[in-house]
């Protein structure tokens, strides 16, 4: 039976789904346990699993991804909570220099089946360190994949999927969209594949590409373009990497137009990986250069006046939209 | 908290022979290895554990299959000692396609996961982060299997020592952790990036036993180690055993080592781990001219069969620097 589930209940019930049906599948990370996570979202787990699958760890960020990593290498497949998505960069060097490359180094005779949670995003008063979406860092390290759902549905689609996956995924949840995002979620094993976008507006004259956060004010601005008659494709990314190209480029060629929204920070943001991308291949079917709507390049400032000035919302995306319009 | 019994375990003739025969193996493995570079033959990624072979043969002696090695960059008699065919080790420091890694990475950057051997990075302590996740996954499955983790006195100021330390204490981890204390750290000696003489004190902040012995007698390793498993197999959680050594040769085989004295160097050559264990061996008469002999013959045979081996494998296909990065 369908149910409707906010973004956060969607999580849990995939990690409550794929602990019962796989042993080996155990949560790590701070406050996880009887506690139940900063955020809630591992409630119940403790409970019915027990502290030998329900891991509280000391504040060891590092140690929080090796552990995943050594687990991993004897069939286990951890999912490992960063309290928050700012602090992954604790546990950077387990992630991209042990994990992301120990299958290559092995010659292939390994792999490494861990899930990293990572609470991200702002828009919810949390200043510099309680508001970071790194995911660039990311997917700029080949070996690891990224993904960022947008929905509830996906929220448990995707974790279920990456939880599955042989490979380390960086699962980005943004803590915006936690009790905001509602929606019919399916009971089992609806998985929503990595790699695949979503198309949550079709049309015929731009295309515009985000994730997470930025899909629903996204989705918000291009009802307003339509009302000026331009009706705007948008592509809900859902895996950063692997991005699906295909389905990018298949918009593009219909729309000769493309905006990249993100809430990351502009240089060397996956914006701009998606627009080298179309440039390079598909340059002839452009009406316009590759545009992007982006944070600015600068921190995640705690003062709402301030945060609002740094955030992608309706208006700007609209403003960004009605620009590449008239180009 | 028991004490680590300096219980003697028992070896038999035979076994010290082995013990004999690895220490011979593994240091001609290393000797040759250091002319292969300035032959030009082995391009870089040679540490050699000249020296130090004692604390490999006392720790690696014995152990099971299913137990896990977690080794440090010198440690490449560990490899062979597990199990890895001299071949292919030999390979692996050739890049050939019959080495671990099949040429993705140089020296011990690679495992054998059958044979219970994790391959490191090149970012000294970042295996013990990795070692905790393994010893996790023996305690859940409730085996006695343990984990012996090898790290320098070097990487004991890296903060994953710390988190894994910290971590396999809390969670009684079933693991050793040896220390292999060669006074430098690449040219930094000892007292210059520690304020204490002891990296085995270290433990005792974790609650968990820390010794510091002689890493050149072979058997004083042996016998602690042997404590310090034992512990570990009956749940009583990590050890932190101190081997007390020196490196022959420098950080790497480039490195000319001027930050020390030829007086200091000479010293440890005194305190060579194989002359004290052979004249022990022959005053038991369980080594005679003839056995010594033997043993050498063999150990040349191995080492000139891995060699014509390796240098007559294939080099990797081109196209395989961009394969293996996803399972």
């Amino acid at each position: 039976m369908p149910k409707e589930l906010t973004y956060l209940e969607a999580i849990r019930e995939a990690l409550f789904e794929e602990m019962r049906r796989d042993p080996k599948v155990f949560v790590l990370g701070e406050d996880v346990g009887e506690y139940g996570g900063a955020f809630g979202v591992t409630q119940g787990l403790f409970e019915e699993f027990g502290d030998a699958r329900v891991i509280d760890t000391p504040i060891s960020e590092s140690a929080i991804v090796g552990i995943s990593i050594g687990a991993s290498q004897r069939g286990y497949r951890p999912v490992a909570e960063m309290q928050f998505a700012d602090f992954i960069s604790c546990g950077f060097d387990q992630i991209v220099n042990q994990a992301a490359t120990l299958r290559y180094r092995y010659g292939g005779r390994t792999s490494v089946p861990i899930v990293i949670r990572a609470p991200s995003g702002g828009n919810v008063g949390g200043g510099l360190y309680h508001s970071q979406n790194p995911e660039a860092w990311f997917i700029h390290r080949p070996g690891l994949k990224v993904v960022a759902p947008s929905t509830a549905y996906d929220a448990k689609g995707l974790l279920k999927a990456a939880i599955r996956d042989d490979n380390p995924v960086i699962y980005f949840e943004h803590k915006y969209l936690y009790r905001r995002a509602k929606g019919t979620v399916p009971e089992g094993d609806e998985i929503v594949p990595i790699g695949v976008a979503a198309t949550r507006r079709e049309g015929d004259d731009i295309t515009l590409l985000t994730y997470g956060a930025m899909v629903a004010p996204s989705l918000e601005a291009a009802d307003r373009l339509s009302k000026d008659g331009v009706e705007v494709e948008v592509i809900d990314l859902r895996t950063l990497s692997p991005f699906d190209k295909d389905a990018i480029l298949q918009s593009v060629e219909k729309t000769s137009r493309a905006l990249v929204v993100h809430e990351d920070v502009r240089t060397l943001g996956i914006g701009a990986e998606l627009s080298a991308v179309i440039t390079e291949e598909r340059f002839d079917s452009l009406d316009a250069p590759v545009m992007r709507l982006t944070y600015p390049d600068t921190h995640q400032p705690f003062s709402h006046v301030l945060e609002s000035y740094n955030l992608p919302d309706v208006d700007k995306i609209t403003t960004a939209l009605r620009r590449l319009a008239a180009y | 908290m028991p004490t680590i019994k300096r219980t003697k375990f028992k070896l038999t003739s035979e076994q010290l022979l082995e013990m004999f025969y690895w220490l011979k193996l593994i240091r001609a493995f290393d000797e040759r290895l250091s002319i292969l570079v300035r032959q030009g033959k082995v391009r870089s990624g040679v540490y050699t554990g000249i020296g130090q072979e004692a604390i490999i043969v006392g720790t690696c002696f014995g152990l099971r299959r299913e137990d896990y090695i977690c080794p440090l960059h010198r440690d490449l008699g560990s490899f062979l000692m597990k199990g890895v065919d001299p071949k292919v080790m030999m390979s692996q420091m050739f890049a050939k396609t019959t080495g671990l890694s099949q040429g993705r990475d140089s020296a011990l950057h690679s495992g054998v996961n059958e044979l219970g051997i994790f391959g490191n990075t090149s970012m000294l302590g970042a295996n013990l982060p990795v070692a905790a996740g393994l010893a996790l996954t023996f305690k859940m499955e409730k085996t006695d299997n343990v984990v012996v983790a090898y790290f320098g006195e070097g990487a004991s100021n890296v903060g994953d020592f710390h988190e894994a330390l910290n971590f396999a204490g809390v969670q009684h981890l079933p693991i050793v952790f040896v220390c292999e204390n060669n006074l430098y750290a690449y040219s930094v000696p000892v007292e210059r990036s520690m304020a204490i003489d002891d990296v085995a004190d270290r433990a005792e902040s974790y609650g968990f036993e820390g010794v510091a012995i002689n890493g050149n007698d072979v058997l004083a390793v042996y016998q602690s180690t042997q404590g310090a498993l034992a512990r570990a197999r009956n749940g009583h959680g990590p050890t932190l055993i101190e081997c007390k050594t020196y490196r022959w040769h420098g950080h790497s085989e480039h490195d000319k080592a001027f930050y020390r004295t030829d007086e200091e160097l000479a010293m440890w050559k005194s305190r060579d781990p194989i002359p004290t264990f052979t004249t022990f061996l022959l005053a038991r008469n369980v080594l005679s001219t003839e056995k010594l002999k033997e043993v050498e013959q063999r150990v040349t045979a191995t080492i000139d069969e891995a060699v014509e081996f390796a240098l007559n494998a294939p080099d990797p296909a081109p196209e395989e620097a961009v394969r293996d990065l996803y399972a």
